[in-house]
């Protein structure tokens, strides 16, 4: 891995590329300028050898797609070197991490200590959730604001809903004053005891207690009233669900200040994954029916839906070799994030700049991270990637400890040619 | 299809895991070689040396006396080497267990594990792990397969046929892995399934597997040939499934004035351990002219040797 710490210098040149920029609406076939950390200039002018100026190094992109790197909202951050990796591989330079470490992230010195941690490897920069309530108890407010200022760029309980709903209004209301974001998990608990899976038919053949569809979406009609009683910034994250999206779809037409996100899995696989029990498939929220993944399509397309997140989840095998109802949810997702999204642009769901906006701009919009972007005076943070290159994802070569990819054997199409962060190339294939 | 013990009928799976997917041919290959077994256990000397030198364990991860005891009786009696493995599930790190003791027991070359377990899924995820034969002796809310078989065999007796036949599946579904199992075969063998029960006691969208459901005793069981009664799982409820076992009976309790909705001659059946005065009444699971209950554990032994029999034979190439 050529990843390393020291701050690159010079002027490098990369040409020949088709340009990608989903903030700026950018699709043309040029080149781009960095200077240490910096893009300089991006630009169909920068499209030849002779572009470049004199004495920049060059990087001949051979006419494949350059974008901003890829930004995703959430992961797990589980092992910081291994997970640093799958997401450089995956041309994922900007990633937000659930407050769900131990300790969680509910004190300041926790963020600084998780933001240190992930500088000094070079790889992928890391930016903090903090908890919305102490130590993820869903009691008493965690410092939101004190957090804030140490680096915390919103606020959530990770994979456990705030449940008590005088917390969650308490939390909207006090976060409004700084003008915070609060994400939540949509699921009302009480509702999903013992259930490990969707509730329905495939639930009930396995003899496996479900989570019903109505969990999710009760939690958000109930967050978004919260929401617009008290004037709180409110964000639901990972929906997965038909209703969860009409449910938002009509609180936006409201006027409401509530956004969304989904995951991979919730648009490339429905509960039939589970088969036979295979738990890498088993997820939080659970995989649901083929219906409702056709509307998780649908919110993407129609922008209902405002980013797509990894949801990456490393697990070891001793948490996922056991019977299903006792194996830990989550699946992998930082190296298959791009490849799995890009199925929707192959299938012909939304156009590539549109697919690319939901992994790169719009999830920095919500999250106010300087990434995102080609743009003069943003950071140098680019994937070069081959949309059409075709390959099998194998669980076992994503690297790390953790295999738990739900797309594990998946033919997907996508490469990732080159990721560079602030200037420095992070990853290159075949290294 | 009757066969005389010297034919080998092969049953073409490795493991009976659970009756979901299982042919209507496959499923009458272990009725059919259940049958010698009943006169078998009829006469005095009740052994064949079937499974001669052969090893059999019996795992299990949840207390069971019945089917434990049953798989043992039915190895024995084939000539077989069993020996009970009760394997304490209080540790949360139940899983880990499993696989260990998977791998522990696969080296010790058994010819076949009877498997019990607490969680759906369970039996299969360690038939993944060991070289040998694997019976589902119950896991979680899935399937008890053999519990299915030795209820078809008890009906088929009683009716000579099962095809046509109305079964009503009476009590606790949603956590009933005998349901589950009947519901299968009953299905596949062409008999039309009713259940019958409170509607928090009903899975999502069972109706998809071929049932139809009904919330009224009277209503569901008219004109039933076959009365099935579901042991209430009381200790396994941890929400508000029901208000009261007083409740329960008044509604869902199996007595005679429910009874006289089905046919005249419909049979009653339970897998035991019965609550007596909570799912069916004292008097009506001892009616000798109508409960079969006896008879499904009789049958039980014999089904049993039938399936081990015919998963070890077929499982070591070329001798029988």
């Amino acid at each position: 891995m050529a990843a390393n710490n020291e701050k690159s210098s010079g002027t490098v040149a990369y040409i020949n590329a088709r340009l990608l920029d989903p903030a700026s609406g950018l699709d043309t076939t040029g080149g781009l300028l960095t200077e240490g950390e910096i893009i300089t200039d991006v630009g169909p002018g920068l499209a030849k050898k002779k572009d470049a100026p004199k004495g920049a190094k060059v990087v001949d992109c051979g006419g494949k797609c350059l974008s901003p790197g890829l930004v995703d909202m959430r992961i797990e951050i589980g092992d910081l070197a291994s997970t640093a990796e799958a997401a450089v591989s995956g041309g994922v330079t900007s990633a937000v991490c659930l407050p769900n470490t131990d300790p969680v992230i509910d004190d300041m010195t926790v963020v600084e200590f998780v933001a240190r941690r992930a500088r000094k490897l070079g790889l992928v920069k890391v930016y903090p959730y903090g908890a919305v309530t102490k130590g993820l108890q869903g009691r008493e407010l965690a410092e939101l604001g004190l957090l804030a200022e140490a680096g915390a760029v919103a606020f959530t309980d990770g994979t456990k809903a705030v449940a008590d709903a005088q917390v969650m209004a308490r939390a909207l209301s006090y976060a409004a004053t700084f003008g915070l974001m609060i994400v939540q998990h949509p699921e009302e608990p009480s509702l999903t005891a013992d259930g490990v899976m969707n509730a329905g038919e495939t639930a009930t053949r396995l003899g496996l207690f479900g989570i019903p569809p109505e969990a999710e979406v009760i939690m958000i009609e109930r967050d978004v009233r919260l929401a617009e009683m008290t004037g709180g910034r409110l964000h639901i994250a990972h929906v997965s669900t038909a209703e969860s999206i009409d449910a938002i779809r009509r609180a936006k037409g409201r006027g409401i200040n509530v956004t969304c996100d989904t995951a991979p899995p919730y648009f490339a696989l429905n509960e039939a994954a589970i088969g036979d029990y295979r738990t890498f498939a088993k997820l939080s929220p659970p995989l649901r029916a083929e219906d409702d993944r056709q509307a998780v399509v649908q919110g993407l397309a129609d922008g209902t839906i405002d980013a797509i997140a990894s949801d990456h989840t490393p697990r070891d095998e001793e948490s996922k070799r056991l019977p299903f109802e006792q194996a830990a949810p989550g699946g992998m997702g930082l190296s298959t994030l791009l490849a799995v999204a890009l199925e929707l642009h192959h299938n012909g769901h939304m156009g590539l700049l549109d697919v690319l906006k939901l992994i790169t701009s719009a999830p920095a919009g919500l999250m106010g991270l300087d990434a995102g972007a080609l743009i003069a005076g943003r950071p140098a943070d680019l994937v070069l990637f081959d949309p059409e290159q075709g390959w099998k994802v194998d669980a076992d070569a994503l690297g790390g400890k953790a295999k738990n990819s739900p797309f594990d054997g998946r033919p997907v199409q996508g490469r990732v040619l080159l990721c560079v962060v602030d200037g420095r190339t992070v990853f290159e294939p075949g290294e | 299809m009757k066969q005389d013990g010297k034919d080998k009928v092969q049953f073409p799976h490795r493991h009976l895991l659970g009756i979901e997917g299982l042919s209507p041919e496959e499923i009458s290959i272990f009725l059919d070689r259940s049958e010698s077994y009943v006169d078998q256990n009829r006469r005095a000397d009740k052994t064949s040396p079937v499974l001669h030198g052969r090893t059999i364990i019996n795992l299990f991860f949840e207390d069971s006396t019945r089917t434990r005891t049953s798989f043992e009786l039915a190895g024995k009696r084939l000539g077989g080497d069993i020996i009970n493995m009760s394997v304490a599930t209080s540790s949360v790190k139940k899983g880990e267990t499993l696989i260990d003791t998977a791998m522990t027991l696969n080296a010790m070359h058994p010819d076949v594990l009877v498997v019990r377990h607490p969680h759906s899924g369970a039996v299969k995820l360690l038939s993944e792990k060991v070289n040998c034969a694997v019976i589902n002796g119950g896991d979680g809310s899935h399937e008890h397969p053999t519990q299915a078989l030795l209820d078809a065999l008890t009906i088929r007796r009683r009716r000579g046929h099962l095809s046509g036949l109305q079964v009503a599946i009476c009590g606790d579904i949603l956590h009933s892995r005998v349901a589950r199992s009947n519901i299968h075969l009953l299905n596949t063998m062409g008999a039309r399934v009713r259940l019958i029960a409170p509607k928090t006691l009903v899975p999502p969208e069972v109706e998809r597997l071929g049932v139809e459901v009904f919330h009224d005793m009277n209503d569901g069981l008219k004109d039933c040939d076959i009365v099935m009664m579901l042991r209430l799982q009381r200790e396994r409820m941890n929400g508000n499934f029901l208000p009261s076992v007083r409740e329960y009976f008044h509604f869902f309790g199996l007595d005679y004035e429910k009874l006289g909705h089905a046919k005249e001659d419909a049979l009653i059946m339970h897998p035991g351990p019965m609550n007596r005065g909570v799912e069916i009444d004292t008097d009506v699971a001892d009616d000798v002219g109508r409960s079969v209950i006896r008879e499904q554990v009789e049958m039980g032994v014999a089904v049993r040797m039938a399936v081990l029999e015919l998963l070890v034979l077929d499982s070591s190439e070329g001798d029988g």
